[in-house]
């Protein structure tokens, strides 16, 4: 029977006031757990390369057929361990060279200068700045990183829907057919290599960025490839972009390719 | 109650086939996992962090990790001792333990626990060529 008297309120009272002083010091002894073992700390290597978004310039007057690209896509596959597969459905690819009409469709005249027609267009992820990929991909396995507007993916967490390659305008995106180790003639160790069932991309040698370095295209194009901070007018695609007139791809779809084409 | 016998002898073959594994095992013990040390790694002394935090929170580890080198670009961690690491599974974790054999594989297949780092990982960027 419950007994309701003055007297047991008070004393309830009192208990629950005394269980409430129990916690400061509960506290006091978490605390001195935590010292024993100091927090470690993550930060970005002091060597790596900072922007706002990273963008490229590509000079295509520098290339005159698609021998001159092969060295850049060359460079690129071989750090990055992309599998090289004859089946053209199975294909993976970061960066490639194309006709003018398939990279700038809408932007092809009938009549083209034949130098323009015959020259090859290197193309890969745009890493636009409102990229429809990370918005079609249901599980953020694609995302636009906020350091340095990269897009980025983190394939552990890509499930293999292939949305986002629905969504690029580009094709910048391969998919996974089959598992990838027995096609990569020569394996990078330092670089992972991918799995069956997920989807991959050019991602502006974020790897490379991050320990100083430009981007393998970059570095092996002489020239031809300039990449920069884009909101940085004194960078030097910035520079090259207000001397030159550029397009983009497909500008009209409003993507806003960090990628701008000297033609 | 008139099958009784049969449900007697039901119950006894139910119990035969469920108490059979603990009777063909008794005494015997799945040695504990001894996971061995290259001579890099012994040499080294410490890992990233104190051998009990590495052997409880490996994987936690290894999940602020890849989320703050593939998510915010940062790849250095300084551990409380003030000593850098690059935050690598390929090129740092195992590049001390190049032995995923003896090492990794030893715990994880007592354990029965199967991780997918290496399908994409490579296992020993040393050794394999």
């Amino acid at each position: 029977m419950m007994d309701n008297s003055r007297r047991r309120i008070l004393q309830l009272l009192g208990v629950s006031a005394l269980a409430l002083t129990t916690k400061p010091v509960f506290n006091a002894f978490a605390k001195e757990e935590v010292a024993a073992e100091a927090e470690a700390v993550i930060k970005a290597g002091t060597k790596a390369l900072k922007a706002k978004q990273w963008a490229m310039v590509i000079d295509t007057r520098k290339f005159e057929s698609e021998a001159d690209l092969e060295p850049l896509a060359e460079a690129c596959h071989k750090i990055h361990n992309v599998p090289h597969l004859q089946n053209k459905r199975h294909e993976i690819k970061w960066i490639w060279g194309t006709h003018y009409h398939n990279a700038f469709p809408g932007k092809a005249a009938r009549f083209l200068a034949e130098e323009v027609e015959d020259r090859p267009f290197l193309v890969l992820c745009n890493h636009c700045e409102n990229p429809p990929c990370v918005r079609a991909c249901p599980t953020k396995a694609t995302f636009k990183r906020e350091s340095d507007g990269i897009v980025f993916m983190d394939f552990h967490r890509c499930i293999g829907c292939r949305f986002c390659m629905a969504a690029c305008p580009f094709g910048a995106r391969s998919f996974n057919y089959r598992d990838p180790r027995p096609f990569i003639a020569e394996i990078n160790k330092k670089f992972p290599t991918r799995m069956k069932g997920v989807v991959e991309k050019c991602n502006f040698c974020a790897e490379r960025l991050a320990v100083g370095q430009f981007p393998a295209c970059v570095e092996v194009s002489d020239g031809a490839l300039v990449f920069g901070d884009l909101y940085d007018p004194e960078s030097d695609v910035r520079k090259l972009i207000k001397k030159n007139y550029t397009i983009r791809r497909k500008q009209t779809l409003g993507t806003e390719p960090s990628v701008y084409y000297i033609v | 109650m008139n099958n009784k016998t049969l449900i007697v002898m039901g119950v006894v073959i139910f119990l035969i086939i469920v108490l059979f594994p603990f009777w063909y095992m008794r005494g015997k013990a799945t040695p504990l996992p001894d996971p061995v040390l290259t001579p890099q790694a012994k040499a080294a002394q410490k890992c990233v962090r104190s051998t009990e935090y590495m052997r409880a929170d490996h994987m936690r580890l290894l999940e602020i990790w890849r989320e703050s080198v593939v998510r915010e670009g940062k790849r250095i961690y300084v551990n409380p001792e003030g000593k850098e690491f690059n935050m690598s599974l390929s090129n740092t974790c195992l590049d001390c333990h190049s032995n995923k054999a003896e090492f990794c594989d030893s715990c994880h297949n007592y354990a029965s626990v199967r991780p997918y780092c290496w399908s994409c990982h490579i296992e020993n960027p040393k050794e394999k060529t």
